[in-house]
């Protein structure tokens, strides 16, 4: 479906996490695919995995006690997971990059913001002090940073919430990558700058043409922005398709369940209430037997019950793990 | 700490927010401590008896004036202290046994300090192994009976200054890393560490470069307080006699000196126990006040 090349590539990935209650498969054989250029959302509720995966790209899992226990992660054909702490401090922050959900807390209070930006520069690139400054303040004045030589020495506790966001996205983008992560970060902010910075990183794609795995868990976000769009659910991918067919036609009760449950303001009857999902996430320490979504699934069976589903092409791109996928 | 300044400085201070930078609030709010301004005229008093002192009072410390008549002396004109038992002013060697004193307490307050810090940083920061090793040697420390090691110490180590820092610092360690590994546990769980190893930072980096400023706070007021408790230690090493050897002067061998003589001339134990006393209890009270301010959920 798509012809770009495959820029990484997830296979059957499993991060266990082992606490003193017992063993959470927070990801469990998630399999992801993004081309180079893409914008890949990837969807789900808390505790589906979602951020697990992101951090296993990077591999920062904390060990103890988390552990990437199997599957592979190809990064231009390579093994990311055979790679060692030496090679991959080389590739993060250079090729992958990563924005994280809290702006206020994700800058070093103590520096000032053109030193964590040139910091993460120079960690990459062997340029001289002057030269990172330069290249630092073009990269705040291309995240939209009004007086970027003015912000250039000031601290992150003078600043607001948006503009950090822009301040990580700036450090985020400085060498220039081929995949940015974005681990939920816009939900910290209000609605209105939420907007913004969305806008900012779809420029930015846009005039940089690199990678976003976007993860969150506001459909409206990924409508926005993503072209394709994977749905987690319990560690493992349930329904995979472009932007368009999942919301045009959502084949697995789970998505569509999302999707009903989001408040529209045209079609909803007054005095209604808004349809949810039934249910709630089930416990990491004891997942269901069979489909993990089968105890809140208004189509589960016995198959469902006893049985897990594997992932199925439906239609070409259209990925669904579902016994009973609802016809479009 | 960022939010805290700003926290801090949006409690109606009458100056706009912007004039203010971190040392700055700290200073201010320090200004308004009474006891930290106490303890900070006490110390200055001190800086200025032993190092401006000196200027005014040209003495010899360590001249003798030979003779029975030289000895003991009262204060008066010529000896405004008196003299000592070998005849040799007082008021003279308590500003060089003060220079002494302090200089070891400054020095082996910031090196126990920095000792405490690395230990803390990497126990703190790898956790696991290294930490239980770390600490359960820091514990070990800790429970050893102080003053016969030290004498040990002392007597294998031999005699003088640089003697003493090293054995402040084997013994003085502990509390500031026990101090940094605590604040290590809680800064290491930030976002903005996970940020800089999203960037590819080391381990080194991220412990020196992001994690050791943000305990400076702490490790400050820990010093400040360490110089107290360090000029105690250098008294009670020169008291047991191991620490600054004669002819030269601290306020802890004068102290050891004049115990012979603390019936007849109890003003020789009196000037430099004082002067230990009140430098001791300056810093005390200033360390207290600056650990206040620092924190901006205390009221000043």
């Amino acid at each position: 479906m798509d012809n770009r090349e495959v820029l990484v590539d997830i296979k059957n990935l499993r991060t266990f996490f082992y606490t003193e209650d017992g063993v959470v498969p927070a990801v469990d054989g998630i399999d992801l695919t993004i081309h180079r250029g893409e914008v890949l959302g990837l969807v789900g509720e808390s505790g589906c995995g979602k951020s697990v995966t992101a951090l296993s790209i990077l591999r920062l899992i904390p060990n103890p006690p988390g552990k990437i226990i199997g599957g592979e992660i190809f990064f231009h054909g390579e093994d990311l997971l055979k790679k060692n702490e030496e090679a991959m401090r080389m590739i993060r922050g250079d090729k992958i990059s990563m924005i994280f959900q809290e702006p206020m807390t994700s800058l070093n209070p103590v520096y000032t913001i053109g030193n964590q930006i040139s910091e993460a520069i120079t960690l990459h690139q062997k340029i001289d002090d002057a030269e990172a400054k330069k290249r630092t303040i073009e990269m705040l004045h291309l995240v939209g940073i009004p007086e970027p030589e003015r912000r250039f020495n000031q601290y992150p506790h003078e600043m607001s919430g948006g503009m950090r966001q822009r301040v990580m996205i700036a450090m985020a983008l400085s060498s220039n990558p081929e995949l940015l992560i974005s681990d939920e970060a816009t939900t910290a902010l209000d609605v209105t700058i939420q907007a913004q910075i969305l806008d900012l990183m779809r420029g930015l794609q846009k005039k940089l043409g690199m990678a976003i795995l976007i993860i969150t868990h506001n459909l409206a976000v990924v409508a926005e922005m993503a072209e394709t769009i994977a749905i987690a659910y319990a560690g493992k991918i349930v329904e995979s398709a472009t932007a368009k067919e999942i919301f045009k036609s959502p084949r697995h009760p789970y998505t569509y369940g999302l999707l009903q449950s989001i408040p529209k303001f045209t079609e909803r009857k007054t005095n209604e209430p808004l349809p949810a999902i039934e249910g709630m996430v089930p416990s990491p320490y004891h997942m269901p037997k069979g489909c993990r979504f089968n105890p809140r699934c208004p189509f589960a069976t016995e198959k469902c019950r006893e049985e897990e589903p594997e992932i199925l092409e439906l239609t070409p791109g259209h990925l669904v793990r579902c016994f009973h996928p609802i016809e479009s | 700490m960022a939010e805290k300044a700003i926290e801090a400085k949006k409690k109606g201070q009458k100056k706009s927010s912007e004039d203010y930078t971190y040392v700055g609030m700290v200073f201010h709010r320090l200004t308004r401590h009474k006891l930290a301004m106490v303890g900070a005229f006490m110390l200055i008093f001190i800086l200025l008896f032993v190092f401006a002192g000196p200027l005014i009072w040209r003495a010899d410390p360590n001249a003798q004036i030979e003779g029975l008549g030289g000895m003991f002396n009262l204060p008066s004109r010529a000896h405004p202290m008196g003299t000592d038992d070998y005849g040799r002013d007082v008021l003279a060697r308590m500003f060089f046994g003060g220079r002494i004193s302090l200089f070891i307490g400054f020095i082996s307050a910031i090196s126990s300090t920095i000792v405490g810090a690395m230990v803390g940083l990497v126990a703190g920061y790898y956790g696991g192994w290294a930490d239980n090793i770390l600490m359960r040697f820091t514990d070990a420390m800790l429970s050893i009976p102080t003053f016969p090691l030290l004498i040990a110490l002392a007597s294998v180590l031999g005699k003088g200054v640089w003697q003493i820092i090293l054995v402040i610092v084997f013994f003085g360690w502990m509390v500031d890393a026990r101090l940094v590994r605590g604040l290590v546990l809680s800064l290491k769980e930030q976002e903005y560490v996970e940020a800089a190893h999203a960037i590819g930072a080391s381990a080194n980096r991220i412990m020196w470069r992001h994690l050791f400023p943000n305990t400076l706070a702490v490790l400050i007021v820990s010093t400040t307080i360490g110089i107290g408790g360090a000029i105690i230690y250098e008294a009670s090493i020169s008291f047991l006699g191991f620490g600054v050897q004669a002819p030269f002067a601290s306020w802890g061998n004068m102290l050891q000196n004049a115990q012979q003589f603390i019936w007849n001339s109890p003003r020789l134990i009196i000037f430099p126990g004082l002067a230990i006393f009140l430098t001791v209890l300056g810093f005390n009270f200033f360390g207290d006040g600056l650990r206040d301010a620092i924190d901006p959920k205390l009221k000043l």
